[in-house]
């Protein structure tokens, strides 16, 4: 399949509207090899910007970051990024901004807080909240 | 292979339902997932007593809802195995959602579909309203007029839906209780000359090939749905030649002809009846007799409902001068579905009978020889006449002041 798929015609399409995630067939070990690494096909969700639903976007904040993996765990997208159990931040393309990676962020203050999508990140990263003391929660 | 072989006599007795059920197990179907319904019942029935005494290798699930069977029998395909079951009227209307999967996903599963009428009010017997129900799901639809055709259809609805040009399922119709339920002679192949007839499965986009992930079943919006469809109409409507291809090897194996649409009499056939299911074999007894008093009557009849042979049948009706249209299925608020196909294949034609649209049989009432002569005879006086003599449509057979509509 050389021709983008929004250059092809009806009868061009896989019968019953099967899609591949992958261009050749797996010949790897998929749980061993990076999502970067893997040979997607052109209709894999990976190359799809979904991003637009957000309204509202996690940023991260590296320097509170405790290498938990709550929030990569819990992303209902695969939207946090983390390579050998090391945070490494948000995937933006695929982030719909459903707060999840915040509400079960366990540090104190949180490294992952919800800002308005238009804000920019190093911005937001100076109007961090202090750490709170014992009772002082919600 | 590792089941038992059947040894078959040369001529078995069988009803409907154990054509059926001995076709799957000549196809040696990998999962058939049933629930029970009348009059199909049986089918699923046999299947499953073949299965319990080692003859069927296949799965054999046992399921919740029609809906469920339906689905198991989608998953089943879509992870790489060949699958049938078995249903009739609720049974059918329950499938319905997941019938349109099935033909989307392009899924070749085969579809006994014994037809039986629609409730309310509530009623086990034949009508073909359950067949009418399914007929834009995207299946390919062949229809039986006996026991011995539904075992032959059966069997060839594998090979017809699992071409690789159609990938597409495929309904096998007959008339229930009257070809179901009634034992008549019928000659079934060898198992082995009737598996090597459909051949091994070939799968398509297996879910279970793990070096090829694929997702079927997936969303597609406006920018795409359209063109799916585009794509599915086109290989139903590309598979007429293939079952006509299909058609003409089964005649060399069997002897057996099949054709896109069945003819009696029909070369110099003035006044004709055009049917589906077991009304077909009365209809030629009827004109038979006509015949003999010097009346040109014949009758036709759409092997497939599904693709619609259009072209086919117009062909054949060109020199007919008075046709009726015979539907057996509530018409529902306008004229029978039967009678939309044939006025639709015949309006661009040059020459075009006077049609009328009969509605009959409904809920398992009977139609009779006598009957049938009369609605010949009736079809006369509008060859005579060159025009309707009467309104279009009427409600044959029904009780009380006669029921008839639609008038130009």
């Amino acid at each position: 399949m050389s021709k983008s798929i929004k250059e092809m015609g009806w009868d061009e399409l896989v019968p019953g509207a099967a899609l591949f995630s992958f261009n050749a067939n797996v010949d790897y070990l998929m749980a061993e090899t990076q999502p970067e690494d893997r040979i997607y096909a052109e209709t894999n969700s990976k190359n799809a910007y979904v991003g637009d639903w957000r309204v509202f976007k996690p940023v991260w904040n590296s320097e509170l970051c405790i290498d938990c993996q709550n929030c990569w765990l819990f992303c209902p997208d695969t939207a946090i990024i983390s390579r050998n159990k090391e945070m490494v931040g948000v995937d933006y393309d695929h982030c719909k901004g459903c707060g999840i990676c915040v509400e079960v962020c366990p540090t104190n203050p949180k490294s992952l807080l919800m800002f308005n999508e238009i804000e920019k990140n190093e911005d937001a990263l100076t109007k961090w909240p202090e750490k709170k003391k014992k009772g002082e929660e919600e | 292979m590792n089941r038992k072989e059947m040894e078959l006599n040369s001529v078995e007795v069988w009803d409907g339902n154990t054509c059926n059920a001995q076709a799957f197990r000549q196809a040696s179907v990998d999962v058939v997932a049933a629930y029970p319904i009348t009059p199909s019942t049986n089918t699923v029935e046999n299947y499953a007593t073949f299965h319990a005494n080692g003859y069927v290798d296949g799965e054999f699930i046992m399921v919740e809802s029609e809906h469920a069977a339906m689905s198991a029998c989608v998953g089943a395909a879509a992870a790489g195995g060949r699958v049938a079951t078995a249903t009739s009227s609720q049974g059918c209307a329950l499938m319905v959602e997941v019938l349109y999967q099935c033909a989307g996903m392009r899924l070749p599963a085969v579809l006994c579909l014994v037809n039986r009428a629609l409730a309310a009010p509530l009623n086990v017997n034949g009508d073909h309203s359950d067949m009418y129900l399914t007929r834009d799901a995207g299946w390919i639809q062949l229809d039986s007029f006996n026991a011995q055709e539904a075992y032959d259809l059966t069997l060839m609805s594998f090979k017809i839906g699992e071409h690789k040009d159609v990938r597409l399922p495929v309904i096998s119709n007959q008339d229930g209780f009257l070809t179901s339920h009634t034992a008549q002679t019928v000659r079934p192949l060898p198992d082995k000359v009737a598996y090597d007839f459909i051949g091994d499965y070939v799968q398509v986009n297996a879910m279970l090939d793990f070096s090829k992930p694929v997702t079927h079943g997936v969303q597609t919006e406006h920018d795409w749905h359209f063109e799916h469809k585009a794509k599915q109409h086109a290989a139903l409507q590309g598979a007429l030649p293939i079952v006509e291809e299909i058609f003409k090897e089964f005649k060399k194996l069997t002897g057996r002809e099949y054709n896109l649409v069945e003819t009696h009499k029909m070369d110099d056939a003035e006044v004709a009846i055009v049917c589906l299911g077991t009304t077909y074999e009365t209809a030629t007894i009827a004109a038979d007799e006509l015949r003999e008093q010097g009346i040109k009557a014949g009758v036709i009849a759409p092997r497939l409902f599904r693709p619609f042979p259009l072209v086919q049948l117009a062909q054949k009706l060109q020199n007919v001068k008075a046709l009726a249209c015979m539907d057996r299925s509530a018409p529902g608020g306008t004229v029978g579905a039967l009678y939309n196909e044939v006025a639709g294949a015949l309006f661009n034609t040059p020459a075009r009978p006077v049609l009328r649209n009969l509605i009959y049989g409904l809920g398992g009432r009977d139609i009779t020889v006598n009957e049938l002569k009369e609605i010949f005879t009736d079809l006369q006086n509008d060859a005579k006449n060159g025009k309707l003599t009467g309104k279009i449509q009427r409600l044959h057979g029904v009780r009380g002041p006669e029921l008839s509509f639609y008038e130009l």
